[in-house]
């Protein structure tokens, strides 16, 4: 399946979790949240949530800025 | 003497609250808010970037700094609201300072959009630091929805120009019963004080201090300018006069 993960189309096996597709970014292990479309979740429900094809993922952490 | 800043019944011991945008390098960024004494400084939140090396909540951490998330680049209310809960869950913190700007031109704050998103997120149990125009009709509607605190705009955003209306940021002190924070333009030392002479509570910068030649030494002069300013204030100036007032006295001068 295609889930957008910050903007850009990656493909990941059917059920990937929003866990799995974050590690797919960073690596980080605090200081990042994730949306996916438009809706946080939060990251203790990260590995139980399933993507589902064409799913937009927002995975942000704090920049320098303001 | 304790003269504590409170927001939301938190104190902080400084009223210089940092940004973090515009700084070259971790390295000089940390020596400016070191030397700025800030404990709340801000920091943007952006799509993750597989690429970058150290993290601006590695410094702020380091310094054992509050971080303050901001909306920066948000246009609509949606947009700001959406990346509140983000940094909420990123960040720990129910603190945000809003910001929703109109166009990229001006970085003018939207306040339509501002009070829409002011409205969600305190209703949403965020502790909302509204960056907003110096409209002191919009500061008293922010306050009245229950916005921690109020941050009219000396200038717009970078500009350095300073305070461009300083009755307006009176009135909105005079009327205010949270913290007004002056936030943006400000571009030299004598900015910030006079931004405290006015009454406010604390002012917010970055680029004055970031984009200085030299940052740390801009930091520390902001730090006791804000004393300065904060200090006069309370002293309570003086009146201004017409004409001259002798400080010496006349009688027993030499002369017949």
């Amino acid at each position: 399946m295609k889930v957008i993960v910050n903007g850009e189309p990656r493909e990941l096996p059917d059920g990937a979790s929003v866990a799995e597709a974050v590690a797919s970014v960073t690596e980080a292990a605090s200081g990042v949240a994730a949306a996916v479309n438009d809706e946080v979740v939060r990251r203790s429900a990260w590995a139980a949530t399933t993507l589902r094809d064409a799913d937009r993922l927002e995975v942000l952490t704090a920049v320098q800025g303001g | 003497m304790t003269d504590m800043l409170v927001i939301a019944g938190e104190e902080l011991g400084s009223r210089l609250i940092m940004g973090t945008g515009g700084a070259p390098s971790m390295h000089v960024l940390r020596e400016a808010l070191t030397a700025s004494g800030t404990e709340l400084t801000t920091v943007a939140m952006r799509r993750v970037d597989p690429s970058a090396r150290g993290s601006v909540l590695d410094v702020l951490g380091d310094c054992g700094i509050r971080v303050l998330p901001n909306t920066a680049g948000c246009f609509t209310a949606g947009e700001a609201v959406l990346t509140a809960k983000l940094a909420r869950e990123a960040l720990g913190t129910t603190w945000v300072k809003l910001e929703v700007i109109a166009d990229e031109h001006t970085l003018l704050p939207d306040p339509i959009e501002l009070v829409d998103a002011a409205e969600q997120l305190v209703d949403d149990g965020f502790v909302v630091l509204p960056y907003t125009n110096d409209d002191p009709v919009l500061a008293r509607r922010l306050e009245q929805i229950g916005c921690a605190a109020v941050m009219p705009l000396g200038s717009p955003i970078g500009s350095g120009l300073g305070i461009r209306n300083p009755h307006n940021i009176e009135l909105i002190v005079e009327r205010a019963s949270v913290p007004v924070i002056l936030d943006a333009g400000l571009g030299t030392a004598s900015d910030a004080a006079l931004a405290m002479e006015l009454g406010c509570d604390a002012v917010l910068l970055a680029t004055a201090v970031t984009r200085a030649q030299h940052p740390a030494r801009m930091a520390a002069a902001m730090r006791h300018a804000v004393e300065a300013g904060r200090l006069a204030r309370l002293a309570g100036r003086i009146p201004k006069r017409r004409y001259a007032q002798a400080s010496s006295p006349f009688e027993g001068l030499a002369t017949s």
